[in-house]
């Protein structure tokens, strides 16, 4: 497996092989939304450009979106979050995944933020 | 991503709580000028449904509490508002309404007779124009006197007259909407049966110096636990109460949100004190010809809430009305929410689409409360 990469708006991608990588959003995203009551995922084979709005979250607090981390071809959704939305809440880099992205151009993964430059800037958000 | 932005701004104001909340972990953001809980470690969901479960102690000491004394105070207070306090009997407590020339609402707050003077509880946002307002209109023998130096805690769930009992055992036997100058665990406080959840509790006005022991105290046993605004939020939505600045302003009459209840019998057109407050030849009208719009209940179909400031529209895709106030209701376990909507729109089964994000969602107009009161009223 390899590393996990964050984006600004809190957005994780872990690739799963050459081209298909997972997302979602980070356990500092989840924290700032509170407990989350409903999401609403794209069509699977539909194309995302990086940073157009794939998801729509709601949490009893707000209402926020997941913005595609990279752009591509959504390939698959978590389709347990459309009736537990509170799995992301409870593990959101795992069980609280969002969707699966095709990738199409690799080297937009190399802008966003590893693991320890993305603490480094949640650390500087408080 | 996430656009909570809690404005920890250097002048806001600290509640005597201030350090429960940070004990008890609480999330704080900047609401009405003061530092205050959103929720704490359990989160608003599990602090919701622990109010209706058990018992919640809620910090208000952001609220506005207001004496106001002398001989003329009830008759001139009634020249602000249409309701009846010179009949307003010792330790009974009456929701209220300040209202503008063209009927609109200035505020809402609660009335108590204190039997030496009447107590007001006005809203945090509200505070320096109701004062503004008071000093301006009220006269005659009246004495103002803002109570900076008390804190207010709400006690809300069906289990708080148990927890009430313990520390207070006279308390238990106020009904809804009475009142009762009452040593809590020793410390003189003065109670009254309300609430803001739609539950039985109580608000307790209690000296700003004891407001932390008495929180201890309260807290000590198992059945309460503290819930921040998000809770009272969701609680007050689900039991049909209107949140000042939302689902009532300068532009809404007391008739138009469904509050006629509150206007009382001896203020209203042949009533023996009728009118003398501002507004009245509005809501004269509106009593007696009706309202081209009304405040009603909005269910959303599916999962996903629906937001204040979301338009409605008809099936030919008209606009016909705006929600107010909408989120999760965690008792009724899905979306729920308040809007105004033209009256010819608002027959409860009603089915209207919310456009959230460009879509239209389905949604009906439904009966308010959401959830039944259980007030204590006999």
């Amino acid at each position: 497996m390899s590393d996990i990469k964050f984006t600004e708006d809190h957005e994780w991608i872990r690739m799963e092989d050459d081209e298909t990588g997972v997302c979602g959003i980070s356990d500092y995203a989840q924290d700032q939304l509170g407990e989350l009551v409903f999401i609403e995922l794209p069509e699977t084979g539909i194309e995302v450009s990086q940073g157009s709005e794939a998801a729509v979250i709601e949490s009893v607090k707000a209402a926020g979106e997941l913005k595609a981390p990279v752009g591509g071809t959504i390939v698959e959704v978590n389709e347990t979050l459309a009736d537990e939305p509170e799995l992301v809440n409870k593990d959101p880099q795992g069980d609280g995944w969002f969707m699966k992205i095709k990738v199409q151009d690799s080297s937009e993964l190399d802008a966003l933020m590893d693991e320890d430059a993305y603490q480094q800037y949640i650390d500087g958000l408080d | 991503m996430p656009n909570e932005n809690a404005d920890k701004t250097a002048d806001s104001r600290k509640t005597p709580l201030f350090e429960l909340h940070q004990q008890y972990g609480a999330k704080m953001v900047d609401y009405a000028g003061y530092t205050m809980p959103v929720n704490y470690r359990h989160g608003i969901l599990k602090e919701h449904a622990h109010t209706r479960d058990a018992a919640s102690l809620f910090d208000v000491s952001h609220m506005g509490q207001v004496k106001l004394g002398g001989k003329d105070a009830a008759s001139s207070l009634e020249r602000l508002l249409p309701v009846d306090l010179i009949g307003l009997g010792n330790n009974r407590q009456r929701y209220a309404l300040i209202t503008n020339e063209r009927g609109g609402i200035r505020d809402d707050l609660m009335v108590t007779n204190g039997g030496e003077h009447f107590f007001l509880v006005v809203n945090a946002s509200r505070k320096n124009a109701d004062l503004a307002n008071f000093e301006s209109n009220l006269d005659g023998d009246c004495q103002l006197e803002v109570l900076e130096d008390r804190a207010l805690i709400a006690l809300q769930g069906p289990a708080a007259a148990a927890v009430m009992k313990r520390l207070a055992p006279s308390s238990t036997e106020l009904l809804f909407m009475q009142a009762a100058r009452v040593d809590v665990a020793g410390i003189e406080c003065f109670i009254t049966r309300s609430g803001y959840t739609g539950e039985d509790g109580f608000e307790i006005s209690v000296p700003a110096d004891a407001a932390m022991e008495l929180a201890g105290a309260l807290l000590s046993s198992a059945d309460v636990r503290p819930a921040g605004l998000g809770a009272r939020d969701t609680l007050r939505l689900e039991a049909g109460l209107c949140l000042y600045g939302q689902d009532i302003d300068e532009s809404t009459t007391p008739v138009e949100a469904g509050l006629k209840w509150a206007l009382s019998k001896a203020r209203r057109p042949g009533g023996e004190r009728a009118g003398g407050y501002p507004g009245f030849d509005v809501i004269a009208r509106q009593l007696e010809g009706g309202v081209e719009r009304c405040r009603v209940g909005i269910v959303p179909e599916g999962r996903a809430p629906v937001r204040a400031e979301t338009e409605l529209v008809d099936k030919s895709g008209r606009k016909v009305g705006k929600i107010t106030s909408g989120g999760y209701g965690a008792s009724v376990r899905g979306p729920v929410a308040m809007a105004y909507v033209e009256t010819s729109s608002g027959a409860e089964g009603t089915r209207l689409e919310a456009m959230v994000r460009g879509k239209a969602r389905p949604v009906r107009v439904a009966k308010l409360p959401f959830v039944k009161p259980r007030y204590h009223r006999a």
